[in-house]
C-alpha cells in the first residue's frame, strides 16, 4: 500500500506559498506516492487546480477531508491548533516548525502521536544542502528585500549621466552576509548600486567580494563564527565598535538591509533610533529580521513605517511575496527530503534515525519529542580549533602555493632524525665524500624549490625534460671510454670490455638526450594561449 | 681543455639545468627552459669530451655511439603520438637505468678507478657502485614493466603475489648480505658474484614493484621512476666523484619525488608508502570502503542529439577529459566543439584531475596538441574551490554539483582502476555510451545543424 501525501491550503494570513508544485507532484508520484492537493491550495502562487490534476494529483475540496485522507502532510507554515485538530493520529508532517520558539506546538503534535520533520532544523551539512529550505527561502527573501527597497526608494540604483543631469549611484549597506545577505548584495549590485556589507564572521569577506560587494570590517579583534557556521552573540566591546561602524555607514548610505540573526535568540538591535535619524531623508531600511524582533529599534514587524524621513520596511513574508518562485524551490527541497526518506522508491517512508540528516530534521518521532538533536558531527564551516587552521586549509588545497606548515612535534621529529643521520655521516665519512655530500643535499633542495611551483599543465613536459637531463649520466660513460694513459699506467685494465660497456651506455643515454629534448620541444610548441 | 676549465663548464651546465627546470614552471617561459636544458647538456658533454679525462682515441667511439643513439631518439620523438607520451617517457627512464648499471659495472672492473683511494674511501666508493647499480637496475626493470603496462602489452590489473611484502623483505635482506660480501671481497672477480646476484634481485624487485600497481596509479609510478633515474645518476656521480652528475641527479631525483608527492596528494595516498613501493592496492579498497555498499541506482542514458541540445542551451560548460579521450584520439573533436561553443558565447572550460590520463599532465598535453588555449584549462582545485570536500575518499572533480553532468563511456564496465563510480547513478547524471570520438563527432554534427 502506498502512502498519500496531502498538501493543504496555507491558512496563515498573507501566506501565498504552497508546499508543492505540479512539476514536483509528478516526481513524487514517480517515487510511488499518491498525492492529494486541497482545492485552491496553489491559487495564490499561480498554480491552478487543473495543473495539479494534470500532473496526477487528486484534488480534494475542504481542509478537513484532505487532512483525514493524508498519511503525510506537506506544509509551509507550522500547523495551527485547528489544523492539528484535523490531523490523523500517527500522521507524518513536514513543514517549518521553529521548535525552539514553539515548545507548545511540539507538545500538541506529540500528543497526536505524529512524526514531524522541521524544514528549519535541517542540519547544515554539504549532503543536506539540497533540502535546506532555509537557504532557498533566504535567497528569495534577500532578492525581494532589494526589490522592496527599490520600490520605496525615490531614485535610481545605478549611476547615470543623462542630458537631464547626473544621477549618483545608490549606496546600499547590507548587515549580515548569510544566504539572504549575499542574495541581497547580488541583487543590489545587479541593479547597479554600490554595495557594502558587514558580518561578524570574517571568513565571509571573500563571499561578499565574490557577489560584487565591498566588505566593511569592524575594527575589533573577535572571532564571530558560532557552531554550524552561524553567527554568535558578540562581546560588549565588540558591539560598541560595531555600533560606531554602523553609525558611520548610516550617515553615508541610502539603503540599509539588515539580516542579522543568531539561532534561538532575539535579533540583535544593531540600528538605533539615532542612526535612523542621522540617515538622509528618503533613505530606506529593510529589516529582514523583523519576525525575530528586528535589527532596527524602530521596526514594526509586518509593516512599512516612516520614521524621521526614513522608510522602514518590516515585512515578515518576503519569500511569500515571490510565491511562485518560493513555492517551486520549497517543493523541490521537500521532494529531496522525500527521496531521503524513501530510498526504496516504493511509496513508503522510513524515518531512519541513524541518518544524520534525517535525525537532525526530525523533531517529533511517533509522539516522542526528539528535539533538540545531538550535536552535529560535521558543520559547514568547522569551528576553528586553532588560529592557524583556516589559513592552512585553503593553502593545502592547491600545491604550488606553498604547503601547510607541519605541526610542531612532527617538525621536531623530522629535524631530530635528520640531525642523527647527518651526525652518522659526519662521524664516519671521509672528507672528500663530505664535499660531494654537501653538493648533493643542496641540489636536492634546489630541485624541490624549483619544481614545487610547476603548474600541473606542465607536468608531462617537465618529466620529459628531467628525463632528458638525467641522461647526464652519459658523462659517466664518456670518462670511461678512453681515459688518458697516465692514469692507467701500471694497471691491468680490461680496456675493450670497459669500452664496449661505455659505448653502450653512451648510445642508450644519447637516445634519451636527443629524444627527450626533442619531444619536450614538440610538446611545448603546442602550448599556446 | 684543463681540469679547471672543465669544472667551470660543469658549473655553467648546472646553472642552466636549474634554470631549465625553473623555466618549465610556467607555459610562457617553458620553451626557454627547454632551450636552457639543451644548452646545458651540450656544454656538459663537450666539456667532458674535450676535458682531461677523455683522450683523442675515444672520439670516434663517442661520435659513433652518439649518432646511433641520437638518431633513434630523434626519430622516436618525431613519430610518437601525444597519446603515447607516457610509454615513451617510461621507456626512456629504463634507458637511464640501464646506462647507470653499465657505467657502474664498467667502473667496478676498472682497476684504475679506485687505485689512489684510502681504505675508507675505497669502501665508500664500492658502496656507491653498489647503490648506483641497485637503483639503476630497479629503474630499468621497473620502467620496462611500466612501459608494458602503459602500452597495453601487459594487463593493467595489479599482480599481487601472496606474501609479497615478505618477498620484498627477503630480497632486501639478500641485497644487504650481498652488499656485505661485496665490500669485503678481496678482488674484483670475487666481488663480481654478489654484485650480479644483487643486480638480479634488483631487477626482479623492479618488476615486482610495478607489476603490483594498478592502472589508476600509473601517473605516480611514472613520476617515481623519473625520480629513481635521477637518484641513479646522483649515485653514479658519487661513484665518479663528479659534482655535475651529483647535482643534476639530485635535481631530477628531487623534482621527480616532488611530482610523485603532488600526485599522491591528489589521490589521497600516503607518500611514504608509495616511495617504498608496493602500493596501488590501497586504491580499490579505500574507495570501496568509503563508498560503503556498491553504488546502486538507475543509470540514465542520453543520445548525441540530446547532448547537443543540452550544450546549446548551456551557458557554462566544463569538460572533464579522461583517458578515454586519449584512447579515442578525440581531442581534436573536443577542440572543435569547444571552438564552436565559444563562438556562440558559451563559457567553456576544462577541468583536469591531477592524475587523469596515464602520466602527470597527460591531458594538458593532448589538449594543447589539439590547440585548446591553455588559459581555459584549469586544475581540479581551481574549479572545486567553493565546495567543501567532505566525504570523498579521493579528491575528485565535483561534477555532480553541476546542473547536469554527462559521462561518456563505452559501456558500464568499471574502468582501468577497477572501481565502480557512484557518479553514474546520480540523478543529474546522464550516460552517453559509445566511442568518445564517434559520439563527439555526432554531437558536433547535431550542434551545427
Amino acid at each position: 500500500m502506498t502512502l498519500m501525501i496531502g498538501i493543504p491550503r496555507e491558512t496563515a494570513a498573507g501566506e501565498k506559498r504552497v508546499a508543492t508544485v505540479p512539476e514536483v507532484v509528478e516526481k513524487l508520484i514517480k517515487l510511488g506516492f499518491s498525492v492529494a492537493v486541497e482545492s485552491g491550495a496553489g491559487d495564490a502562487a499561480n498554480f491552478s487546480d487543473d495543473t495539479y490534476r494534470a500532473a496526477g494529483a487528486e484534488i480534494i475540496a475542504g481542509a478537513a477531508k484532505l487532512w483525514a485522507a493524508s498519511d503525510i502532510v506537506f506544509k509551509v507554515r507550522g500547523p495551527s491548533t485547528d489544523e492539528i485538530g484535523l490531523m490523523r493520529e500517527g500522521c507524518t508532517l513536514v513543514s517549518f516548525i521553529w521548535p525552539a520558539q514553539n515548545p507548545e506546538l511540539l507538545k500538541q503534535l506529540a500528543a497526536k502521536k505524529a512524526t514531524v520533520l522541521a524544514m528549519d532544523s535541517v542540519p547544515r551539512m554539504s549532503r543536506a544542502q539540497k533540502l535546506d529550505a532555509l537557504s532557498s527561502m533566504a535567497n528569495i527573501a534577500g532578492y525581494r528585500a532589494v526589490i522592496e527597497a527599490a520600490h520605496q526608494f525615490g531614485r535610481f540604483f545605478t549611476g547615470q549621466i543623462t542630458a537631464a543631469g547626473k544621477v549618483p549611484p545608490a549606496k546600499v549597506f547590507v548587515i549580515g552576509a548569510g544566504v539572504a545577505g549575499l542574495a541581497a548584495i547580488g541583487a543590489a549590485c545587479g541593479l547597479g548600486a554600490i554595495v557594502r556589507a558587514n558580518d561578524t564572521r570574517p571568513e565571509v569577506g571573500d563571499q561578499v567580494k565574490s557577489m560584487g560587494g565591498e566588505f566593511v570590517t569592524v575594527d575589533y579583534e573577535e572571532e564571530g563564527t558560532g557552531v554550524g557556521g552561524y553567527a554568535k552573540l558578540m562581546s560588549e566591546g565588540f558591539q560598541k565598535a560595531q555600533r560606531e561602524t554602523f553609525a558611520k555607514q548610516a550617515k553615508e548610505v541610502d539603503i540599509i538591509i539588515t539580516t542579522a540573526l543568531i539561532p534561538g535568540k532575539p535579533a540583535p538591535k544593531l540600528i538605533t533610533a539615532e542612526m535612523v535619524q542621522s540617515m538622509k531623508p528618503g533613505s530606506v531600511i529593510v529589516d529582514m529580521a523583523a519576525e525575530q524582533g528586528g535589527n532596527c529599534e524602530l521596526t514594526e514587524p509586518g509593516q512599512v513605517v516612516m520614521k524621521h524621513g526614513v522608510t522602514i520596511i518590516g515585512y515578515t513574508d518576503l519569500p511569500s511575496r515571490l510565491s511562485k518562485q518560493s513555492s517551486t524551490l520549497y517543493a523541490t527541497n521537500l521532494f529531496r527530503l522525500t527521496e531521503e526518506l524513501c530510498k526504496t522508491k516504493d511509496g513508503i517512508i522510513n524515518v531512519n534515525m541513524e541518518d544524520e540528516v534525517i535525525r537532525g530534521t526530525t523533531v517529533v518521532k511517533d509522539g516522542n519529542i526528539t528535539w533538540p538533536p545531538p550535536a552535529p558531527k560535521l558543520s559547514a564551516a568547522p569551528a576553528k580549533p586553532a588560529a592557524a587552521k583556516p589559513v592552512a586549509a585553503p593553502a593545502a588545497k592547491g600545491h604550488g602555493k606553498g604547503g601547510a606548515p607541519a605541526s610542531g612535534t612532527k617538525t621536531a621529529i623530522m629535524f631530530g632524525a635528520a640531525a642523527a643521520l647527518f651526525w652518522l655521516i659526519g662521524a664516519n665519512a671521509p672528507a672528500a665524500f663530505l664535499g660531494h655530500f654537501t653538493v648533493f643535499v643542496l641540489a636536492c633542495f634546489v630541485g624541490y624549490m624549483v619544481v614545487w611551483n610547476v603548474t600541473p599543465a606542465l607536468h608531462t613536459p617537465l618529466m620529459s625534460v628531467t628525463n632528458a637531463i638525467s641522461s647526464i649520466i652519459a658523462i659517466g660513460a664518456l670518462v670511461q671510454i678512453a681515459p688518458p694513459l697516465s692514469l692507467l699506467s701500471g694497471f691491468n685494465r680490461p680496456d675493450s670490455l670497459i669500452r664496449w660497456l661505455a659505448v653502450a651506455g653512451i648510445a642508450l643515454t644519447a637516445v634519451n638526450m636527443f629524444g627527450g629534448f626533442a619531444v619536450t620541444q614538440r610538446m611545448l610548441a603546442m602550448f599556446r594561449k | 681543455m684543463s681540469e679547471s676549465l672543465a669544472t667551470v663548464s660543469y658549473i655553467g651546465a648546472t646553472i642552466l639545468f636549474i634554470l631549465s627546470l625553473g623555466g618549465l614552471s610556467n607555459p610562457e617561459s617553458s620553451r626557454r627552459g627547454n632551450l636552457y636544458g639543451m644548452i646545458g647538456m651540450t656544454i656538459a658533454v663537450l666539456a667532458t669530451i674535450f676535458g682531461p679525462r677523455v683522450t683523442m682515441a675515444g672520439i670516434p667511439w663517442i661520435i659513433g655511439s652518439m649518432v646511433a643513439g641520437g638518431s633513434i631518439g630523434l626519430y622516436a620523438a618525431r613519430v610518437v603520438k601525444m597519446t603515447q607520451m607516457p610509454e615513451l617517457v617510461a621507456l626512456m627512464h629504463s634507458l637511464v637505468g640501464l646506462a647507470a648499471c653499465l657505467v657502474g659495472f664498467a667502473n667496478y672492473i676498472d682497476p684504475s678507478a679506485a687505485a689512489h683511494l684510502t681504505s675508507a674511501e675505497k669502501a665508500i666508493h664500492e658502496m656507491e657502485i653498489y647503490i648506483g647499480i641497485l637503483i639503476g637496475a630497479i629503474t630499468f626493470s621497473g620502467s620496462i614493466i611500466a612501459f608494458g603496462k602503459l602500452s597495453g602489452k601487459i594487463g593493467g590489473k595489479p599482480l599481487l603475489l601472496p606474501a609479497r611484502h615478505w618477498l620484498n623483505l627477503l630480497g632486501l635482506l639478500i641485497v644487504i648480505y650481498c652488499g656485505w660480501q661485496f665490500l669485503h671481497s678481496a678482488s674484483v672477480s670475487a666481488g663480481m658474484l654478489p654484485l650480479i646476484v644483487m643486480t638480479l634481485i634488483a631487477l626482479l624487485f623492479g618488476i615486482h614493484m610495478v607489476m603490483a600497481i594498478g592502472g589508476a596509479d600509473m601517473p605516480v609510478v611514472v613520476s617515481m621512476l623519473n625520480s629513481y633515474s635521477g637518484w641513479a645518476a646522483a649515485a653514479t656521480g658519487f661513484m665518479l666523484s663528479n659534482d655535475l652528475l651529483i647535482v643534476t641527479g639530485a635535481l631530477v631525483g628531487s623534482s621527480g619525488a616532488i611530482l610523485s608527492y603532488i600526485m599522491c596528494r591528489a589521490m589521497n595516498r600516503n607518500f611514504i608508502s608509495v616511495i617504498a613501493g608496493g602500493f596501488g592496492t590501497g586504491g580499490g579498497t579505500v574507495v570501496a570502503a568509503s563508498g560503503d555498499a556498491q553504488p546502486a541506482g538507475e543509470v540514465v542514458a542520453i543520445s548525441a542529439a540530446e547532448t547537443a541540445e543540452l550544450l546549446r542551451e548551456a551557458r557554462n560548460v566544463i569538460i572533464v577529459p579522461g583517458y578515454g579521450m586519449a584512447v579515442a584520439q578525440a581531442q581534436h573533436t573536443v577542440c572543435e566543439i569547444t571552438q564552436y561553443l565559444r563562438d556562440n558565447g558559451i563559457n567553456v572550460r576544462f577541468g583536469i584531475h591531477p592524475v587523469a590520463g596515464r602520466m602527470p599532465g597527460h591531458m594538458n598535453v593532448l589538449l594543447a596538441e589539439a590547440r585548446v588555449p591553455y588559459d581555459i584549462v584549469l586544475e581540479m582545485d581551481e574549479l572545486n574551490a567553493d565546495f567543501p570536500n567532505t566525504d570523498v575518499a579521493m579528491p575528485v572533480l565535483e561534477v555532480w554539483k553541476a546542473k547536469t553532468s554527462i559521462v561518456m563511456k563505452r559501456s558500464m564496465a568499471s574502468g582501468y582502476a577497477g572501481v565502480d563510480n557512484p557518479l553514474f547513478y546520480k540523478e543529474n547524471n546522464r550516460m552517453l555510451f559509445g566511442d568518445a570520438k564517434k559520439m563527439l563527432e555526432e554531437v558536433f554534427v547535431a550542434l551545427k545543424s
